[in-house]
């Protein structure tokens, strides 16, 4: 446990523990919408934030913050009023905010592709007691919203038109889901990069669906997922010398590839087991009507 | 004389640049069970879908409860069964988290307390379904499901309940179930409108139909009489033993 000697890998270590708990919490209302490529939308976008750190010489994290929270309300408003053609719009948005970000790094003085490179793929041990403060900060909002309002978000995520009947304010949650998956994002940023940021949004919450039959056991199992996955690819990047960015994504699609391996005997003997409780086939379906209707026997 | 429980009045309404409501007017008053007929693209579903604030309105008028749509909040009173495929997420859940998110709007700020948590049990019982709670929705059959949506809006315990087709891909069993759990409502004072494709076994609960076309109102009164359920507007079944169309709409 040498490694907790180090301040750089403190500060590695929390960051890459706040990654684990906020990317998997937000990604798993993104891929209740069907939307599990946002993440990988908003990192595009990110990028012109980057850049208009280094240009501006101000903290790119915080500029990262605020062009993709602009980029996720912009999807999000594209999503609802412009239904025909809001792929084509999506796209430009993607490739005009990396093409954003290339641009103005150069613009930068000094600055130069290679400066992107580390967000775009993570740096965790170039991360810096003002990003540590800031990825708190950021991950708090993250976690108040993601917890504190998940029934509403589980609603709306789930069918959109009766969480409009329920009088919930479907429009704000939606914005909302965006800001927070774009806040989220930019914690990620300096851990595993923009380009594979949304990855550890939606591969923990798939890999825990395998074994999971409820949202709520989802939720957990996947944030277990993210922050074991987030803690050992970092310690292994420490040890190996591999890049902690793509250490931890492979570790997440390994966590995927086995908890997929586990899931197939678990459910055959899950069905096993039922049969052996009740061998008369389906009896809780058949029952319902022939013991309150005089319908006699019912196909199911 | 109580004001309605809903009120349209030519009411318009597009979808992308086509009109799909062409100036619809269709009320229904405190415990009545309405059905809303038609074949499939006469805007029955549209029509249901602008009540509840879905699709928007290029003109007219909607009224839930007295009180004008864009400034009615008090949706505990309404319970919304949509049409079954709308509600399938990408995320396993269980019976009772669906039904809990009907709950919502009774529940501060989206905590649940003893007594929701009693309404859940209790529409889950309604439906039949209070032994599946604890299973993915996933795993349930498509009339199974039907339940699970009906219950999630009985939850918040509604005076009034719209459903769209909720007899659509349900087997008898359900439907049986469906239609009992509806005419408890109805006998409890429930006001109901129901977008259905044929009458069948919901028929003897119904007091007035309203059948659109193109969408335009073609005719509001007694649901369409003893020519039996096959002679619905959007009906071409052919039949070996009768006439080939005997419809409304023919």
């Amino acid at each position: 446990m040498d490694f907790l000697d180090y301040a750089f890998m403190q500060r590695a270590l929390l960051a890459a523990v706040l990654v684990g708990i906020t990317a998997p919490a937000i990604g798993i209302y993104l891929v209740q919408r069907r939307q599990a490529l946002m993440g990988d939308g908003i990192g595009h976008v990110a990028m012109t934030g980057v850049g208009l750190g280094f240009l501006l010489s101000a903290s790119p994290v915080w500029m990262a913050t605020l062009t993709s929270v602009v980029g996720a309300i912009l999807m999000e408003l594209i999503r609802w009023y412009g239904r025909t053609r809001g792929d084509i719009a999506l796209a430009m948005l993607f490739y005009g905010g990396m093409a954003g970000g290339v641009m103005f790094i150069n613009l930068a003085p000094g600055g130069s592709n290679a400066n992107l490179t580390s967000y775009l793929f993570g740096s965790l041990s170039t991360v810096s007691q003002s990003d540590v403060t800031a990825i708190c900060l950021l991950a708090g909002f993250v976690v108040l919203v993601t917890l504190g309002l998940r029934r509403q978000l589980f609603a709306v995520s789930q069918d959109e038109e009766f969480a409009r009947v329920t009088g919930l304010p479907v429009r704000a949650l939606n914005l909302l889901t965006a800001v927070t998956a774009a806040v989220t994002v930019t914690v990620a940023m300096r851990v595993v990069g923009l380009l594979l940021v949304s990855a550890l949004m939606v591969v923990p919450v798939a890999a825990a669906q395998q074994l999971s039959r409820s949202f709520a056991a989802t939720f957990a199992v996947a944030v277990a997922i993210g922050v074991s996955v987030t803690l050992g690819g970092t310690i292994t990047s420490y040890y190996q010398d591999v890049p902690p960015g793509a250490t931890i994504v492979l570790l997440t699609i390994a966590a995927f590839l086995l908890l997929t391996a586990l899931a197939a005997p678990l459910a055959r003997r899950r069905a096993r087991a039922a049969a052996a409780a009740g061998p008369a086939g389906d009896p809780v379906e058949c029952a319902i009507p022939a013991s309150r209707e005089a319908g006699g026997k019912v196909g199911v | 004389m109580t004001e309605p429980v809903i009120s349209l009045r030519g009411v318009t309404a597009e979808l992308g640049s086509r009109p799909v409501l062409r100036g619809i007017d269709l009320t229904v008053a405190r415990g009545e069970v309405v059905a809303l007929l038609g074949a499939n693209g006469s805007g029955k579903s549209t029509a249901v879908r602008t009540i509840i604030g879905q699709v928007p309105v290029s003109a007219g008028e909607i009224e839930l409860f007295g009180t004008p749509r864009r400034r009615f909040r008090d949706w505990a009173r309404v319970g919304y069964v949509p049409q079954r495929t709308t509600a399938a997420g990408g995320v396993p859940a269980t019976v009772t988290e669906i039904v809990s998110s009907g709950r919502l709007s009774r529940a501060r700020f989206g905590v649940l307390g003893k007594a929701d948590r009693a309404a859940v049990r209790g529409a889950l019982e309604l439906v039949g379904m209070a032994d599946r709670a604890k299973d993915s929705v996933n795993a349930l059959s498509g009339g199974q499901h039907q339940r699970v949506l009906i219950a999630r809006a009985l939850a918040a315990e509604p005076q009034l309940l719209i459903m769209d087709e909720p007899m659509a891909g349900v087997d008898l069993a359900s439907q049986e179930v469906l239609a009992r759990t509806l005419r408890e409502q109805v006998a409890a004072g429930a006001t109901v409108l129901l977008v259905l494709h044929e009458l069948g076994p919901l028929e003897p609960l119904i007091d007035r139909a309203v059948v659109l076309r193109d969408g335009c109102v073609l005719h509001d009164g007694p649901p369409p009489p003893a020519l039996g359920q096959h002679a619905l507007p959007g009906h071409d079944h052919v039949h070996p033993h009768g006439p080939t169309r005997s419809g409304l709409l023919s």
